[in-house]
């Protein structure tokens, strides 16, 4: 018979590391045992999004969705499912409905999925990304041919500004006029980048894009190219993502075999040639000058603007660099038209966003939502809210180059502009959730951290100061802070922004003045009365045992500073200054009985 | 990039408004409108990342800070630089610079003319960051020492001068940035020692530093102490170029000759005895004519030789192609250069004359070259074990050990040293320049030849300090001769495709390591980049010597009395059996990245 | 591949074969399986209905299976449910029958009356 049933195996990072690999090779041997195989298709897509779920599968046509699945429950699933028709309960997705009964969701009935629209997301955890033409079937390679065969590069232009794109890579420049920026000289040779670098700790769309849907940035460069008369794209990929890396060159290989890459696409006059450049380990190198300098084999350090790329870029050659996730909408800009796009989101902000959403949240994974929706829904409709019952604290958006929103801005619509406002940025969508257990100056000194590590050293304000704020942040976790610290931060936030060459260090003092601004109490906690009022500080809290004790003699055992004394039966005692705070105490209490102050 | 045409535009800076090209940068329109904007890392033609931020300015309309150094001017543009957005910036950005600096500068050779301590008094900057034991501080200081330089990266503000100079000036990129952040520093990759990197010598890199981070090796003590000694009989001999600069360490303008008063103050300091490189010069000159009017005639009989000829007194040079160009070494003259050759024949010629003993003769040498120093500690650089030069000083050496001395330089009388050593012609004082040891040459070898004394010497073809390759075709004893001249090492390569090319047949090609030759050289006093962007230093200083040189009474290295002196009683003649034992050497390949 | 022609062929013919993955709002088709519906002979009965559908290029219409619906003596059972939800199921369904349903019921909105499962029970 035909094919009557698939089952999709997602083959994202998150779920490879669980070993989603291993569970389709047994879905096919368990499949071909029970001689379903001539009926059954099995293959492996990109991620779905919900990857606090996986591994996850999802049946079709049934639309079931199994969530948490291991190779021992493969075989199950095809006698009871496949064979039987019997979904197995016990994997399928279960929401709790009013009544707080657990009900079994099917793929599209899931909350996490129902607000979200994915656009740049579409194909991820529907296609084969090994196979070019089920990224024709989903419409792929439509969009250039309709480019190449009925509009001219300036047409292309005016859609694309038309339908107001914004890079989604955290400037939020509008496309379209970066575009003609660059088309506008007269040129022979000009050049197409995709920034795949995506170097934000806990961001992950771009690499989710490219390991579910290579062939649509591919298709956007090739638009691109023709729209600004470039002949060659580089794809700078980041060497962290090897499954990303992978596919993507088996896409282009796949491209260029079927004549989208190439010369003379489609038998125009169009020729576009693609090819991958791995990064090596530099946040940096997501700067487009820096990137740019990478490529030509110089070090990844950036470059003063102006001249800017799109007149003197990649060779000193007009040069557009666009974000994944803002290419990965350009096809669907092209067939649907501009009014369609333009139709969804805010009135500065049109289309989607795709978050990377993480931190002290239930659902963990990646969302894709019109522009307009409010940080509420997201974090506990999408989301599902804070675990464990915790109290919302903050939401840092935009990594290390962003700041952080509290309780009184979760009804601010999703745009640039209104978390710009409000001290923040959109960046490039990492999304980190917190709780009452974390601390903020803690936060602000763990980005701080990362860019200090990942400076690249050319500029006076970024080398030198962001370090000297580090060293103060330290300062103050460890107790030794003063109040004229803050004030020093302050300074040199405001010097550092000012005067620094490039993005990383304009924006690196960021979380630190959203944090000083809307937790100044928890700060000054630290400095006056050197508590850490979340319990997160080490050298500013201290373990203590309550009179819960039963003295077990459990948390005695498991020191390994011989900090605690006690006798059997008797409640134990810490001696807080043996103690080195490594929690095991707390840790191992089953009766709640040691706390930090 | 594009080509429009420049015209003039209106700028506003402060409040002035001036007009000026349209491809003029902020900091180049403020200078005209009398504004005087800080910078650290910019070096005019050589260096514009716009690293330090120091020279930030407002501008109108632009959010943020833009760098002045860069951003070229627009029609209308109203720019500030008094703002207190602007002034904070400067302020704590010399801060931070400071807060990773070790500070020595009564020791540093900077101390009078460091870029960077020019602006914290400027400023007024307190030096409060970094102070704290348990801050960052640049904790492990990293050195690359050798014979000729040392850096220092304990007082390197990472301008990026020296990488660009080394690429651009030397050709060779032995520098860059080793790291990231806060760990950054200049050195060879890894912090290979400099010797084994391809490093030739040429000291651009410490003429762009802007501080005291990149240096030549400090001998100052060494000196004293060869001095002190009774036991040593200590001469001094001064090379042709170090008496056009010396000067600017003492506040005379760019381009003063100052010889007399460097004698005095050599007197004044100690020597036993003054002499002349410009000597030993026009002693190379009678030995390289020599030696190129053997392979000329042997050319012109049709026997097998190889030419063209190349000079071989500039030790940078020797560096470079022993690194580089290995296959050519035949072509290299086999004379030493003057510096040695004129310790050479003060050891073996002079110590009889004046009847002391050679081996308590101790020669130190005043170069406006670092690679001097490497040069006279090469292994051939001795001859029947006594070494032709003990010590070499550069120019700004000289002048810190005067100053330290107290000595009050401008007010010497000027001294005429005795020693028939310190007599010498034209021809001599010429080499301090590009195309220099050409024209001596030449004006010795068109006399011998053609048998003739020529009175019109000049030989303008081959001189000028900004044209990277100088050629001329001349006629020689009736025969069509090409000769070239080239200068500073990144213009070497297209020097040997021409060569190679066959186009033209050279007979004699002068190399020197730096741009403009001698004057230019890696140890004459260092211009600051905010007064070098608009004087042509070079050019100054070399009409020193060619003024020198007309004011001479004898202009030939053949004519000089001293000289001939030499070879009656002693050489004999030139590339005779003597001058090869004493004066001629022979060079070997050099490997890099080897140890 | 040199024309949009060819790429459009490449399109059609995916689109089909990954149709299953596609958002239906057509009929549903539920072919009861279990271990009785099997000794049946329902999987014959899946295969017909299968095929037709993919014969017939019916992209809108759902062919699942399901576990034992409790009506054991008239396996195999097909229960199919129409656009606005109604449900309707046959019994003792054959290859040749379920063609039938998928032609007549699915296609054409008329429902095989004599085959209803309520038409066996009387």
């Amino acid at each position: 018979m035909a094919i009557r049933t698939e089952i999709i195996v997602c083959g994202g990072t998150g779920c490879m590391s669980s070993n989603s690999q291993d569970i389709k090779n047994e879905f096919e041997k368990q499949l071909k045992a029970l001689k379903l195989d001539k009926e059954v298709n099995v293959i492996m897509s990109g991620c779905f999004g919900l990857c606090e779920k996986g591994p996850v599968v999802v049946v079709y046509p049934d639309t079931i969705f199994y969530a948490h699945m291991t190779v021992g429950d493969v075989e199950e699933i095809c006698r009871e499912h496949i064979l039987k028709g019997r979904v197995v309960e016990r994997k399928a997705y279960k929401e709790a409905t009013e009544d707080d009964v657990m009900k079994i969701k099917k793929f599209r009935e899931i909350n996490f999925y129902a607000k979200q629209k994915r656009m740049a997301l579409r194909n991820c955890g529907m296609i084969n990304p090994f196979d070019i033409k089920e990224a024709i079937g989903h419409d792929g390679y439509k969009a250039l041919g309709k480019v190449l065969t009925e509009m001219t590069p300036q047409e292309v232009i005016d859609v694309i500004s038309k339908s107001g794109l914004r890079g989604r890579g955290g400037a939020g420049f509008p496309t379209g006029l970066k575009w003609s920026l660059a088309a506008k000289n007269d040129v022979k040779q000009k050049y197409m980048i995709c920034n795949a670098d995506e170097g934000d700790p806990g961001a992950f769309m771009d690499r989710a894009v490219l390991e579910g849907d290579p062939h649509s940035v591919i298709e956007a460069m090739a638009i691109a190219g023709y729209a600004i008369g470039a002949s060659q794209g580089y794809v700078y990929v980041r060497a962290e993502y090897p499954l990303a890396v992978e596919r993507l060159n088996f896409a282009i290989k796949q491209a260029y075999e079927y004549g989208l890459l190439g010369k003379h696409i489609f038998g125009t006059k169009f020729s576009f040639d693609l090819e991958a450049r791995l990064g090596a380990g530099a946040f940096v190198c997501g700067e487009e000058t820096a990137l740019m300098a990478s490529i030509e084999g110089e070090r990844g350090m950036p470059r003063n603007k102006p001249p800017f790329p799109a007149n003197c870029g990649l060779w000193q050659k007009p040069t557009i660099i666009n974000n994944v996730e803002t290419l990965a909408n350009v096809p669907q800009i092209i067939l649907n038209g501009a009014e369609w796009f333009a139709s969804i989101g805010t009135e500065k902000s049109k289309g989607t966003k795709v978050f990377a959403l993480g931190g002290k949240i239930n659902n963990t994974g990646l969302l894709e939502i019109p522009m307009g929706t409010t940080l509420r829904e997201v974090i506990y409709e999408i989301g599902g809210g804070i675990p464990k019952g915790k109290q919302f604290k903050a939401v840092q958006t935009g990594g290390p180059s962003g700041g952080c929103l509290t309780a009184k801005h979760l009804d601010t619509p999703i745009d640039y502009d209104n978390l710009t406002a409000l001290g923040s940025m959109m960046g490039s969508g990492g999304m980190i959730v917190m709780d009452e257990d974390n601390c903020m100056v803690d936060v602000a000194r763990f980005f701080l951290e990362f860019t200090v590590d990942e400076s690249c050293g050319k500029c006076t304000p970024c080398r030198e100061g962001t370090r000297r704020m580090l060293e103060i942040l330290e300062k103050i976790t460890k107790g030794k802070g003063e109040m004229e610290d803050l004030e020093e931060l302050r300074d040199l936030a405001n010097t550092i922004k000012d005067s620094a060459l490039c993005g990383l260090g304009q924006t690196a003092p960021n979380p630190v003045l959203s944090t000083l601004n809307n937790f100044y109490d928890e700060y000054v906690a630290h400095v006056k009365d050197k508590v850490c009022p979340a319990g997160v500080c080490k050298a500013l809290i201290k373990y203590y045992i309550t009179d819960a004790c039963k003295g077990c003699g459990l948390c005695k055992r498991n020191c390994p500073a011989q900090a605690i004394s006690g006798e059997l039966k008797q409640q134990h005692h810490i001696d807080t200054t043996k103690c080195i705070k490594c929690g095991a105490c707390k840790a191992s209490c089953k009766f709640g009985a040691i706390i930090t102050k | 990039m594009s080509n429009e045409k420049i015209t003039k535009v209106n700028v506003t800076i402060n409040g002035k408004t001036v007009e000026v090209p349209s491809n003029y940068t902020i900091l180049e329109a403020a200078k005209v409108a009398g504004v005087d904007i800080p910078r650290l890392c910019f070096l005019k033609g050589i260096n514009a990342n716009s690293a330090c931020r120091l020279c930030v300015v407002e501008i109108e309309k632009m959010r943020g800070l833009k760098n002045s150094c860069t951003v070229t001017v627009a029609d209308g543009m109203v720019v500030r630089t008094n703002t207190e957005k602007v002034k904070k910036a400067v302020k704590r950005n010399l801060e931070l610079l400071a807060g990773n600096h070790k500070f020595e500068c009564w020791k540093c050779p900077r101390e009078h003319n460091c870029e960077f301590l020019r602006l914290l008094r400027k400023f007024n900057i307190p030096n409060v960051i970094g102070e704290h034991p348990e801050t960052f501080s640049r904790k492990d200081t990293i050195t690359n020492i050798t014979d000729a330089m040392v850096i220092d990266s304990s007082k390197c503000v990472l301008c990026g001068r020296c990488i660009s100079a080394c690429e651009k000036l030397a050709g060779t990129g032995v520098l860059n940035f080793n790291f990231r952040g806060s760990h950054t520093y200049v050195a060879p990759a890894l912090n290979h020692n400099l010797d084994d990197a391809g490093c030739i010598y040429c000291g651009k890199c410490i003429q762009a530093c802007p501080v005291g981070a990149i240096r030549e090796k400090d001998d100052i003590d060494q000196a004293k102490e060869l001095v002190e000694n009774e036991d040593f009989y200590t001469v001094v001999c001064i090379a042709p170029a170090v008496r056009a600069a010396l000067g600017e360490e003492f506040g005379y303008k760019i381009g003063t000759n100052v010889e007399g008063k460097i004698y005095a103050a050599l007197d004044k300091l100690g020597f036993d005895d003054i002499t002349d490189v410009n000597f030993g010069a026009d002693v190379t000159i009678m030995e390289e004519a020599t030696e190129f009017m053997q392979r000329f005639t042997k050319y012109l009989n049709g026997e097998k030789v190889v030419l063209p000829m190349f000079t071989s007194c500039s030790p940078g040079w020797i560096r470079y192609i022993e690194t580089y160009y290995p296959q050519y070494l035949e072509n290299l003259s086999s004379c030493k250069s003057p510096q040695q050759m004129h310790g050479a024949l003060v050891k073996h010629y002079y110590a009889d004359k004046i009847g002391v003993d050679k081996n308590k003769i101790k020669v130190i040498s005043v170069m406006p070259c670092i690679a001097k120093k490497y040069e006279a500690k090469r292994e051939e650089m001795e001859v029947d074990g006594i070494r032709d030069v003990d010590l070499v000083l550069t120019t700004r050496e000289l002048a810190r050990w005067i100053k330290r001395e107290e000595i009050p330089f401008t007010e010497l009388n000027d001294l005429k040293p005795t020693s028939p050593l310190a007599k010498y012609t034209g021809a001599g004082a010429i080499f301090g320049a590009t195309g220099g040891v050409m024209e001596a040459a030449l004006r010795t070898v068109r006399d011998t030849l053609e048998k003739q004394d020529y009175k019109d010497v000049d030989i303008k073809a081959v001189r000028g300090v900004d044209k990277d390759i100088k050629e001329a075709k001349l006629n020689v004893a009736g025969h069509e001769v090409y000769v070239a001249v080239v200068h500073g090492a990144a213009n070497f390569p297209e020097m040997f495709r021409r060569i190679e090319e066959g186009k033209k047949q050279y007979a004699f090609v002068e190399f020197m390591g730096c741009t403009g030759g001698c004057i230019n050289g890696g140890g004459q006093p260092i211009v600051p980049s905010y007064i070098a962007d608009d004087v042509n230093v070079k050019d100054l200083r070399a009409k020193v010597l060619y003024n020198v040189d007309k004011k001479c009474e004898l202009r030939k290295s053949h004519e000089n009395p001293a000289v001939k002196e030499v070879y009656k009683e002693f050489l004999k003649e030139p590339c005779g059996k003597l001058s090869h034992k004493l004066l001629h050497t022979h060079y070997h390949q050099k490997d890099k990245y080897s140890k | 591949m040199k024309s949009l022609a060819e790429l459009e062929k490449i399109r059609n013919e995916e689109k089909k074969k990954m149709n299953l993955r596609d958002i239906k709002h057509g009929y549903q088709i539920v072919v009861g399986m279990g271990t009785c519906g099997i000794n049946a002979g329902a999987r014959d009965v899946l295969m017909a209905i299968v095929d037709e559908v993919d014969k017939k290029d019916l992209r809108d219409v759902t062919v699942t299976i399901s576990g034992c619906i409790g009506e054991c003596e008239y396996e195999p059972v097909v229960k199919v449910i129409d656009t606005k939800g109604k449900e309707f199921i046959y019994g003792k369904v054959t290859a040749e029958t379920g063609k039938k349903i998928v032609d007549e019921h699915v296609m054409n909105n008329k429902v095989v009356q004599d085959m209803l499962l309520e038409k066996y029970k009387g």
